[in-house]
């Protein structure tokens, strides 16, 4: 597999990435352990539930700061993101195909990007 | 030597498969099709779809592609057009398709020979007469360069790209390495890492030509204020954990392979042989973009699914590939490969060379789960106008 295992239950894609990918449904509370060409440096506890195949912070990442996977832009945070924390929908969005941005820029006269 | 044994054709294409193909040349035509299949039996099959008898200039371009493709598609050993007769698609039209390629053809149109009940039984006739005529071809040793292998994802989750697609995509490698072709497609699945694909083209034609569908696709989006994101990644890819288009294209894009791109066609356009890897513009709709590849000249499909999908095609074997342990244990009577070893530690590239020796096993006859389960899904892509506005007049 390409990636790094992350204490048998995480994979990070690239030593860039800000997120791991969930082998195993998890739980809160669980840990990462530290581990070598991946960002996680120290233990990592889960702050939640994160099911098979979804993504957890590896850092922490800013309001409207890029989020990377496969060491490559997946998208940007909407609000902070702490390490631990489940990435998805809720708090990471897609930067491409926005015909809903591009209205509302041109409603408010802005650019048509 | 890597090698099977195929249906050499006039045309010095090789099929994998020996069908007689009944064709209809639109929705009209689609359930007469598919009733003469079922009556001639073994070795006949439909390709029913609901294209339009008078669709306007470029969408009736397309769909006579997809026909006259199809029917010159190396696993067509035999054809039989079939036409209610006021299409704006001429049957002989398609039949000449099927001529120039060396294979025996028949058209039927149903007002000629008196209606459905007449249509049948004549259908019927001419599909064994044409049945008769293609078993004639005999499997003859070929070589793995003269395979064209289109790949396609469908129902992807996190695991598409960790471990399915990459699996694939190492088989890709296995077969260009080989001197064979690949081909994937599904542009909207680009957006996002079209980046990676445009440095691996081999010219500035095909990078450009690359970027420019993939802005049209985005571009559709934007027109029509619309946002991206209630379609892709879907519901089912996001419950998946995939959260953006970005995403599952990086992970889309690794079932190709890493090898150069050598160009790009068309939805439905011949793919060129000779080696190497191919991409064609296609919609991410599974089945119109398998139909696609497969009219382009395709043998062998192979599909990626990390949810579960069935997905066959009446022409070409399709070899499904899944990541998801899960979705092996669940579904292992439609899948054919299980990549979710990866996770066990089985490395990427052995589980490309199961795949790849499995694309040669498949070529030399063995039936796919989707041919065990008489899965046949066929359906053209309609251009719609926003997609015609970017093309050249």
């Amino acid at each position: 597999m390409k990636g790094t295992v992350v204490g048998d239950v995480a994979l990070v894609m690239d030593a860039a990435d800000d997120v791991a990918t969930a082998l195993d449904d998890l739980s809160a509370g669980e840990t990462l352990p530290p581990t070598e060409d991946t960002p996680v440096e120290t233990t990592l506890e889960l702050r939640e539930d994160v099911p098979f195949g979804h993504k957890i912070a590896i850092r922490r990442i800013d309001a409207g700061d890029e989020v990377r996977k496969y060491g490559e832009v997946i998208g940007r945070a909407t609000v902070a993101i702490d390490p631990g924390e489940w990435v998805h929908t809720h708090n990471c969005e897609s930067t491409r195909g926005r015909g809903d941005l591009a209205a509302a820029g041109a409603e408010t006269g802005g650019e048509n990007a | 030597m890597d090698d099977f044994e195929g249906y050499r054709r006039p045309d010095g294409t090789v099929g994998v498969r020996n069908h007689v193909a009944v064709i209809p040349v639109s929705v009209t035509a689609s359930s007469l099709a598919e009733r003469i299949a079922a009556d001639a039996g073994d070795g006949v099959v439909a390709t029913p779809h609901g294209m339009g008898s008078n669709q306007p200039g470029p969408a009736r371009a397309q769909t006579r592609r997809v026909l006259r493709g199809v029917g010159r598609n190396p696993n067509v050993g035999a054809a039989l057009i079939v036409a209610l007769g006021t299409e704006a698609i001429d049957a002989d039209d398609v039949a000449d398709a099927v001529a120039d390629a060396g294979r025996p053809v028949e058209t039927l149109h149903i007002r000629e020979v008196g209606g459905t009940a007449a249509a049948i039984e004549r259908g019927t006739d001419l599909a064994d007469s044409l049945r008769a005529d293609a078993d004639d071809a005999r499997r003859e040793s070929a070589d793995a360069s003269e395979l064209i292998f289109g790949v396609e994802c469908g129902g992807s989750d996190a695991t598409s790209g960790i471990a399915a697609n990459p699996a694939v995509g190492a088989a890709c490698d296995r077969l260009v390495e080989a001197g064979g072709t690949a081909s994937f497609s599904e542009t909207p699945e680009f957006i996002g890492a079209e980046h990676i694909l445009a440095d691996r083209c081999v010219d500035e034609e095909t990078r450009e030509r690359l970027l420019q569908r993939v802005e049209e696709r985005e571009d559709m989006a934007r027109q029509m204020g619309v946002d991206l994101r209630g379609a892709q990644p879907t519901p089912g890819n996001q419950e998946g954990g995939l959260t953006t288009i970005e995403e599952k294209s990086l992970g889309a894009i690794a079932k190709g392979g890493t090898t150069p791109v050598r160009g790009m066609v068309d939805y439905a356009e011949p793919l060129p042989t000779g080696g190497g890897l191919v991409l064609m513009d296609t919609p991410g709709y599974d089945v119109e973009s398998v139909v696609g590849k497969v009219a382009g000249g395709a043998q062998i499909v192979a599909f990626t699914t990390g949810r579960g999908s069935t997905t066959g095609n009446p022409i070409a074997p399709v070899i499904k590939v899944t990541g998801n342990p899960k979705t092996w244990d669940r579904m292992a009577n439609n899948i054919d490969v299980n990549a979710s070893t990866v996770m066990e530690g089985e490395s990427l590239s052995a589980i490309g060379e199961r795949i790849y020796r499995t694309l040669l096993d498949v070529a030399d006859g063995r039936r796919t789960e989707a041919e065990r389960r008489g899965l046949t899904e066929f359906a053209i892509n309609e251009v719609q106008p926003a997609t015609t506005g970017g093309e050249s007049p």
